[in-house]
This record gives structure tokens, C-alpha cells and sequence, in this order.
């Protein structure tokens, strides 16, 4: 149990210490989690919202997809990834493996899947509430979808934040398509892995404890503003 | 404020089979001109289904509704619900929403909406989000949205059922202003009283049929259909 | 209509891309765009596990003036990277399946830069009475009391050594005790530090290695253990995007007197790990 006591010192030391190695690697973290997210969720959002509303031939087993995709197991992803990047793949000209955006493209393939089918699942209890009324008004389905994404946001951005830990909880796909390089594509899950390698188990604890507030840091601030929103706008 | 040729709208043996129920069994309706219809009924008689049917939400299993005169819909008409789904956004944003989806230019759907807000009396809250407001507020801005899209028929489903006495008094004012300016007006409610000052006409809906359609003074009078007169009796006090 | 779908549509967007675009730009700043100047080495997972290229890449950078950026793998999937062009150098220790590398055409010289050698790491208890100077009889009696034998299982080149030396055993491991776990060195040793088992590690990532439980070392000093690296560069030939002249410098480097001299400059507690042994061949 020592080891465990040990970690949360240690990662209170990393935490004010303001190791700039540290910092390097949870900047980054941040940095490829939020753009994947943010990608997945550009493209994702409008997909899932889009399947909730609009029907059309084979809907459900487009939705039956999306569920299923949400246990697309990453290293998979990664793989696949990683051959279509490779030099000897068909996109290996851009010379993008092991960098940073061949992190933000595997994350972005995983979290795509699970920000749509939540959206769906949003999205679709939401319809039910307003198909009357914006039906009425004259609104069709297709218009219905930046509606219902807009009116939704404040449910929508647990959809985000879910996309958002998954990218920056994610290893093994990361490992593989960014290389685990040092000071390029070493982020906290990968530094994690490596500590663990190396034996240094509370070194890597404490990693993982930092990246758990960094997490928890960003859910309490999207919280308070959801907090906050609802208690201004309804 | 809408003038023309009188807007016409008739329903041809309508019938609505939901699951095992017959909710609309057989209604033929015309309504013409600047109406004003209170469709009673006690709970499950189809005041709603009718509503939904007539303002097109719902497409009959069999017969028809049609519309003529110069207000073809979907435009030509709107509804207000009994509890309206507000966007959460302003009341300001709320109107103008609906303006924008029915085409009205960038320009002036601000003009537009501000007047909207200002015939319901609720400029003092237009940059209020909408969801905050109070009920009977809430009502009022659903009523200003609709009217805002210039309709020649107005559909109400118990606009009054979930307010206080004086929120509900606001409504039956601005529904008579809405008819003022040349709307016509067919709503369900449970409220007697309402019916009584607000309607011209009476249709009374008993198991999915019209049972019977009076002018209003005279239903209350004497109501001609047995199920009329003892919806009547257990009502009114 | 359109016009207001538009901005509507743009109202929405904006928060994501502006989050999108933020995080482009953090990518951006970020070193890996701003350097065009870097190779890229497959290398094995014992190179960085033990915590050499820690030490070795910022001299390197010193002294070379441009980035080596090392992805660690197994030696069969690091080899496997330059066969898809993945990486300008590779810096293995398998010279089996290096020769095989080079002979394929993937490589265009091999040059041995450094070694160091193999342990076994056993239980303190040592159930199998393994210990002693001779490896070959040490597996021969791990494998007659079946004492639990993890096995890296990742066609790493300390995978080969260990299946040398059972064929030099005369001995097909197999069974319950034999555990083939596809990892790493590092994740090796913690698993064989958990059940006690035995393992053959390489004596850098053994040093560095802070999670042994149990574990010490059985057998040592074999000249059977001994285990050479050695290091290629990718042939421009078959991948012209190969950085030649960056790569050979980082080859030349290492073989340096300087390169060689900071090799073996990289101690733990006093212990070299790595032992620099560049001879100038024909």
C-alpha cells in the first residue's frame, strides 16, 4: 500500500512542481484529445442527430452500427490507422506517422462512433419532445438538426466531454501510430505505459493521477458552465 | 391585418385509427371565413387528435382535410399547444426562429418579432431566455410566435389549461385580439367560460364523432344531443 | 432561408472549429512541425527501457544539431518498420534476423555498435537450482521442474537469444509453466516479478528496471549471453524518402570515438550498461 501513498506524493510533486517535461506531455495530451474531439464531434454530432430525426431505409441498422462501434477495440484502430499512414500505405506520401496528427486521426476514428450514437440516443428523446411543435412551425426534418443541436447543448456537452475522455484515456492505438516518441508523440497515457515498463510503478500512478484531474479539471469546468447556462437560460 | 378571399378548410369523413382505438370515427367539419370554434368534449372524445388532424400533424387513416381560399397550409396556419415547447434561446430568438424557418428575410425578423413580442406585451422580457419565463408568459410567447407568422387559422389546444385565473385571462384577451385582426380561431378547452365568451360556434365531440355543432349562446341554452347535456350538467357546478 | 440555415449551421460550428482550430495551432507550435530536421530509428524496447536513449539522443542532438526521434518496438517489428519505410535507421539486437534484413536488400550496411549481455532473473528461491555460470543447464533445469518461465513472446530479439538457448537445450518449452506474454521487456519483467517466475532479460533494462519483487539475478556471465546491437541504415534505394545523409551521420556518430565514448558513459549506480564495440571492418 506504501506504493500507492507514494504515488499521490509524488504526483502532488509533479502537479506543483511544474516540471516542464510534464507540462510538455499534458499540454500535448490536451492538445491532440481536444482537436480528435473536436473533429469527431464537428462530423459526429450532425451524423447521430441526422440518423435521430430523419428516417430512411436501413436506419436501424445504421443505429445498430453505430452501437456496436462503440466497442471498436482501439488497437484495431490503430492498426488500421497505422497501414494506411505507413510509407508503404496508400496515404504514407504525407509522412505523417509518428507524428502528432497521426495521434489526432486515430483518436478522432475512435471517438467519432461513440459521440454519434450518444448524440442518436440525445438527439432522438429530444425529437420526441419537439417534433409537435417544430413540425408545426414548419420546420423539416433536416432544418430540425442544428435546432435540436443547439436547444440540446447543455445534454450534448456530456456527449463531448465522454468523447473527450476517451480520447485522452486512450493508449493503445496512440502507442502505435504515434510511436510513444519522446517530446513529439509522448502523451500521458504512452509516458503511463512506459513507466510501467521501466518497473517504476509509483512514477507511473502518479502520471496517472495527474491525468485523472486533468480530466477531472476540464468535466468540473464544463459542469459549471452547464451549471451556470441553466440557471440563466432554462 | 390578413385580408382575401375567406379561408375555408373542411374535413371529409375523417377517421384516425390509433393502435385499437378509433379516436376520430367519421368527421365531417367545414370550417369558412374568420371563425370562431370551441371544440368540446370530455377527456378522450379526440378534441386533440382533431386539432393535430385538421392543422395536419397527423394524416387521417381514412377520408380527408382540405383547405381552399388564398391561405394554402402549412403557412396559413398555426397551433399553439397546450404546454408549448419553447427553443432555449430568448424570447426574442423564439420568434424570430420561427420567422426564419418561414422564410422572413434577415432584415426584418428582429421588426417583426419585436412587434410579435409587443402585441403579447412581453417586450419587457425579450432578451429573457424563454424557459425561464413564467407559465403563463411561456403561453403568451407561443401565442406570439404563431401569430407572428401571419396565419389565417389559429389552432389552440386547451390554451388555458395549466394557468392561474389571471395568466388565463391574459390568454382569452389575446385571443381575441388575435381574432380581431383577422384570424380565425378553433380551439379545444375544458373551460366553459372560455368557450362561452371566446367562441362563436360550439362542436361538441363525443367517442370520436361530432355529436353536435351550435352556435354558442344557443349550446349553453339547450344543448340539442343528449351527450351534450350531460356533459353539461356534470360540468357546470 | 438559405441564408439563415447558413448562420444558424455557422453558430453551431463555430464553437467546435474554434476548439478545432485552437488545438491546430497547439499542434502547430508543437515541435514536431517546426523541426523538418529529425530521423526516425526503429529501435528495441530494451534501448529505451533501460534508459539509454535518454541519455544518448540529447548528446546526439548536440552533436549532430538535429533530432533523433526513436519509436521502440520489438527487434522483428522494429526491422519490420524499415521494411515499410517507417524509419530512416534501424538499431537492433538480432543478428539473425539483421542479416536477413540486410540481405533482403532493406539495409544497406550493418555496423555493431555496442553490447551487453543477457541475464536470467529468477526467484530468490531459485525452486529450479538454476544459478550458476551456464545458461543452457539452467534452462534445462527450469524446464525439468517446470518453475514458471516468462517469455517475452514478441519476436524481440531477446525472444530469439531465449529460443537459441532452448534449441541448444534440446528443449521445446511448452505447458503450463511456459508463458508466452507478446510484451514488452519492461511489462516482462513486472509480469515475472509478479508470479515469481523466470525470465531472460538484457542486463541495461535489469538495472534500470525499479519493480523486481523477488527477482535477482540466476544466471550471468555466459559468453553464451553475450548480446550485440547493431545498427543499419533504411536503403534509399527502396524508400527514396529515407533521410541518408542525416541517418549516416547518426551511424557515423555512434561509431564515433565520441559516440562510442558516450555509450559507455551511461552508468546506473556505478554499472556500465552498454559496452561500445565498433571495430572499422573492411
Amino acid at each position: 500500500m506504501w506504493d500507492i501513498a507514494e504515488s499521490f506524493r509524488l504526483a502532488f510533486g509533479l502537479i506543483t512542481g511544474a516540471d516542464p517535461e510534464l507540462g510538455r506531455i499534458v499540454a500535448l495530451s490536451l492538445g491532440v484529445s481536444v482537436a480528435s474531439a473536436s473533429f469527431a464531434c464537428a462530423l459526429g454530432l450532425p451524423l447521430g442527430a441526422l440518423v435521430a430525426v430523419k428516417e430512411f431505409p436501413g436506419r436501424r441498422v445504421v443505429v445498430v452500427s453505430l452501437n456496436a462501434l462503440f466497442g471498436l477495440p482501439s488497437v484495431v484502430v490503430g492498426l488500421v490507422v497505422y497501414l494506411l499512414l505507413s510509407r508503404a500505405g496508400p496515404l504514407g506520401s504525407m509522412g505523417i506517422l509518428f507524428t502528432p496528427p497521426a495521434i489526432v486521426i486515430a483518436q478522432t476514428c475512435l471517438v467519432l462512433p461513440i459521440v454519434a450514437a450518444l448524440a442518436r440516443q440525445f438527439v432522438e428523446d429530444g425529437w420526441h419532445e419537439y417534433r409537435e411543435q417544430l413540425t408545426s412551425l414548419g420546420v423539416s426534418a433536416m432544418r430540425a438538426v442544428p435546432t435540436l443541436l443547439w436547444d440540446l447543448r447543455y445534454s450534448l456537452l456530456t456527449v463531448v466531454l465522454v468523447g473527450l475522455g476517451r480520447a485522452a484515456s486512450e493508449v493503445g492505438a496512440v502507442m502505435i501510430v504515434g510511436g510513444n516518441i519522446e517530446g513529439v508523440t509522448r502523451v500521458m497515457t504512452t509516458a503511463i505505459a512506459l513507466k510501467t515498463a521501466e518497473g517504476d510503478l509509483p512514477l507511473a500512478l502518479a502520471l496517472g493521477l495527474v491525468l485523472l484531474s486533468t480530466v477531472l479539471a476540464l468535466n468540473a469546468a464544463a459542469y459549471a458552465v452547464r451549471e451556470w447556462s441553466v440557471k440563466h437560460h432554462g | 391585418m390578413a385580408s382575401g378571399p375567406a379561408v375555408r378548410l373542411e374535413a371529409r369523413a375523417v377517421t384516425m385509427r390509433l393502435g385499437d382505438v378509433l379516436a376520430l370515427d367519421g368527421v365531417d367539419l367545414a370550417f369558412e371565413g374568420r371563425v370562431r370554434i370551441a371544440l368540446l368534449g370530455a377527456n378522450g372524445a379526440g378534441k386533440s387528435v382533431l386539432l393535430r388532424t385538421l392543422h395536419g400533424l397527423m394524416k387521417p387513416t381514412t377520408g380527408e382535410v382540405a383547405w381552399s381560399g388564398e391561405a394554402p397550409p402549412p403557412h396559413g396556419q398555426a397551433m399553439v399547444f397546450q404546454r408549448p415547447v419553447l427553443l432555449r434561446r430568448s424570447a426574442l430568438g423564439n420568434v424570430e426562429y420561427a420567422l426564419a424557418v418561414n422564410g422572413v428575410r434577415d432584415g426584418e425578423r428582429a421588426t417583426q418579432a419585436a412587434e410579435a413580442l409587443a402585441r403579447v406585451r412581453l417586450s419587457h422580457v425579450a432578451t429573457r431566455s424563454a424557459r425561464t419565463l413564467s407559465g403563463g408568459e411561456q403561453q403568451r410567447l407561443a401565442i406570439a410566435r404563431a401569430w407572428a407568422l401571419r396565419p389565417r387559422m389559429l389552432f389552440l389546444d386547451e390554451p388555458t389549461s395549466n394557468l392561474d385565473p389571471t395568466a388565463a385571462g391574459e390568454i382569452e384577451r389575446l385571443m381575441g385580439e388575435v381574432h380581431e385582426a383577422g384570424t380565425a380561431l378553433v380551439f379545444s378547452t375544458h373551460h366553459l367560460g372560455l368557450a362561452r365568451r371566446a367562441a362563436d360556434e360550439i362542436v361538441f365531440l363525443h367517442r370520436g364523432r361530432v355529436a353536435e355543432r351550435t352556435p354558442a349562446d344557443l349550446f349553453f341554452r339547450s344543448p340539442r344531443s343528449p351527450e351534450a347535456a350531460s356533459y353539461l350538467q356534470g360540468e357546470l357546478p | 432561408m438559405n441564408n439563415v440555415f447558413a448562420r444558424i449551421l455557422s453558430r453551431l460550428a463555430a464553437t467546435w472549429i474554434a476548439a478545432a482550430v485552437l488545438a491546430a495551432l497547439l499542434l502547430a507550435g508543437a515541435p514536431w512541425a517546426a523541426a523538418q530536421d529529425f530521423i526516425t530509428v526503429a529501435s528495441t524496447t530494451s534501448t529505451e527501457q533501460s534508459g539509454l536513449f535518454k541519455y544518448l539522443l540529447p548528446e546526439a542532438k548536440k552533436a549532430l544539431g538535429f533530432d533523433v526521434r526513436v519509436v521502440a518496438v520489438g527487434t522483428g517489428q522494429a526491422l519490420d518498420m524499415g521494411r515499410r519505410g517507417d524509419a530512416d535507421v534501424v538499431f537492433v539486437h538480432d543478428q539473425a534476423a539483421e542479416e536477413k534484413f540486410l540481405a533482403e536488400g532493406y539495409g544497406v550496411k550493418r555496423y555493431e555498435v555496442m553490447y551487453n549481455d543477457f541475464i536470467v532473473a529468477g526467484p530468490k528461491s531459485d525452486p529450479a537450482h538454476a544459478k550458476g555460470k551456464d545458461v543452457v543447464e539452467g534452462f534445462k533445469r527450469i524446464a525439468q521442474t517446470q518453475s514458471p518461465f516468462a517469455s517475452r513472446g514478441d519476436r524481440s530479439g531477446t525472444e530469439a537469444a531465449e529460443k537459441r538457448f532452448w534449441k541448444m537445450a534440446g528443449i521445446q518449452p511448452e505447458g503450463a509453466w511456459y508463458r508466452s506474454l507478446g510484451s514488452g521487456m519492461g511489462p516482462t519483467l513486472n509480469t515475472a516479478a509478479g508470479m515469481n517466475a523466470y525470465t531472460l532479460a538484457d542486463r541495461g533494462t535489469w538495472l534500470s528496471f525499479k519493480n523486481r519483487g523477488d527477482l535477482v539475478i540466476v544466471v550471468e556471465g555466459d559468453v553464451r549471453l553475450f548480446n550485440q546491437y547493431g545498427v543499419q541504415l533504411v536503403n534509399p534505394a527502396k524508400f527514396p524518402h529515407v533521410k541518408k545523409e542525416m541517418g549516416q551521420k547518426f551511424i557515423d556518430w555512434l561509431i564515433s570515438p565520441a559516440g562510442q565514448k558516450t555509450i559507455a558513459g551511461y552508468q546506473i549506480d556505478g554499472q556500465q550498461l552498454f559496452f561500445p564495440d565498433y571495430k572499422p571492418g573492411p
